[in-house]
């Protein structure tokens, strides 16, 4: 289905985007999940509650409906730190060390598989 | 250094995504935020059409297929707030503009479920179409909301499947419970391809939304695709649809099919639809109806972390 409700004539097709609230939002949770043993947890999304037991127990609901984890972590978003792609990329360009890759070394045909 | 403008397009040119903390246009995030709200919103409205028929399902068996398809609703509803969430906007703040009635969400949740084939019917059809534009959807350019969309995509197969299989049982089942399934065809057929929103011509936004990879293939394109798709599955149930257009095209390889009152399309998007008002007052009342159960849980939580600091 289009999600866009269409814009009727006369409609500036802006929506407000902010209001006033009550009260106080719950604190946002990211929610990573380990699909089955032997692979590491994923990010899967976030979501909000009160605390990190209400937190793990709405990510099972939300985020795990159909078998799609054995393991679930709920970190508050706000403990988050994180690189912003523009500055990964000053630390890690590949391209400028090239002898760290395994495709740099020739190898002859004849020692076979390495 | 190339303009920020450049640098987006190109990543968005190379079919790469754009993930939250990157420069963005602000006509991109507010046409995300604008897309992902009211999508978000359509899948927690879109819970009461079929909570309406919880209560009066004909067996245990289909009632608890309606109670986990209205949780995934719900769910879908989750992933698409928290994806919006990463544009800067806040959840219960987009709920509030809901209730207040500043955001919008999909016309077709205002249209009454009338009897149980309309279940099957919802599924089949609203769900079948909401699959043909969310498969588009997981090709948008906003990561997050080109995830979501593939979590929900899994789900809503599950979705149309449950409701074809319903159709099937009452198409097979005793004349009265065919002529049931034919009014639920007869009644949500053209909402069903409302939902593909106004022709090409007449969406003026549909040009941006393409070129930022919002949008991958145009309304009028996405409604043909989802009536050939639908024409036989209709066939096969026997089931008549509602217009005498409908017809296979040779030369075009597609299904003809008669134009949408359009009138009533916009009477609708306008807040004039048989239910408009009765859903936003329902969610309302849900929420002021819950506040009791958020309240605890905050000062639960509260008295857990003093006992624990202490």
């Amino acid at each position: 289905m289009t999600y866009e409700v269409p814009i009727a004539p006369g409609e500036t097709g802006e929506i407000a985007e902010t209001t006033q609230l009550d009260g106080e939002a719950w604190p946002m949770w990211e929610v990573f999940v380990r699909a089955r043993r032997g692979i590491s947890h994923v990010h899967i999304g976030s979501l909000h509650a009160a605390d990190a037991e209400t937190a793990l127990e709405n990510a099972r609901d939300v985020y795990t409906r159909r078998g799609e984890g054995v393991s679930v972590w709920v970190v508050p978003s706000e403990e988050v730190s994180a690189f912003e792609p523009d500055a990964a990329a000053e630390y890690v360009d590949a391209n400028e060390k090239v002898y760290r890759l395994a495709t740099h070394y020739d190898i002859p045909e004849e020692v076979g598989q390495m | 250094m190339a303009p920020p403008e450049d640098k987006f397009q190109a990543i968005v040119d190379a079919e790469d995504k754009i993930e939250p903390s990157d420069w963005m246009p602000e006509g991109y995030r507010k046409t995300l935020i604008r897309q992902i709200a009211q999508h978000a919103h359509s899948e927690v409205i879109g819970m009461q059409p079929e909570g309406n028929w919880i209560t009066r399902a004909p067996s245990l068996h289909r009632k608890a297929i309606l109670m986990a398809k209205v949780q995934d609703e719900a769910g879908h509803g989750l992933y698409l707030y928290s994806a919006a969430e990463t544009l800067g906007v806040n959840r219960d703040e987009m709920q509030e503009l809901l209730h207040q009635g500043k955001h919008k969400y999909s016309s077709i949740f205002n249209y009454p479920t009338l009897n149980w084939a309309d279940m099957g019917t919802i599924g089949w059809l609203v769900d079948g179409a909401a699959i043909t534009n969310q498969v588009m959807l997981t090709r948008c350019s906003y990561g997050p909301y080109s995830r979501a969309m593939v979590r929900i995509c899994k789900e809503e197969s599950f979705h149309q499947r449950q409701g074809y299989e319903l159709l099937i049982r009452l198409c097979q089942g005793s004349p009265e419970q065919k002529a049931m399934a034919q009014d639920s065809i007869n009644r949500w057929w053209w909402p069903a391809l409302m939902m593909f929103g106004p022709h090409d011509s007449d969406s003026p936004h549909t040009e941006q939304s393409m070129a930022w990879k919002i949008k991958r293939v145009t309304n009028d394109d996405l409604r043909q695709q989802f009536v050939d798709m639908t024409v036989p599955q209709a066939n096969y149930l026997g089931l008549e649809i509602p217009d005498p257009e409908i017809q296979w095209n040779e030369e075009r390889g597609h299904y003809d099919f008669g134009e949408i009152d359009w009138d009533e399309f916009w009477r609708v998007v306008k807040g004039n639809g048989p239910m408009n008002r009765e859903r936003v007052a329902h969610k309302v009342k849900a929420w002021e109806d819950g506040a009791w159960v958020r309240e605890a849980a905050t000062v639960y939580a509260e008295k857990k972390r003093a006992r624990t600091a202490a």
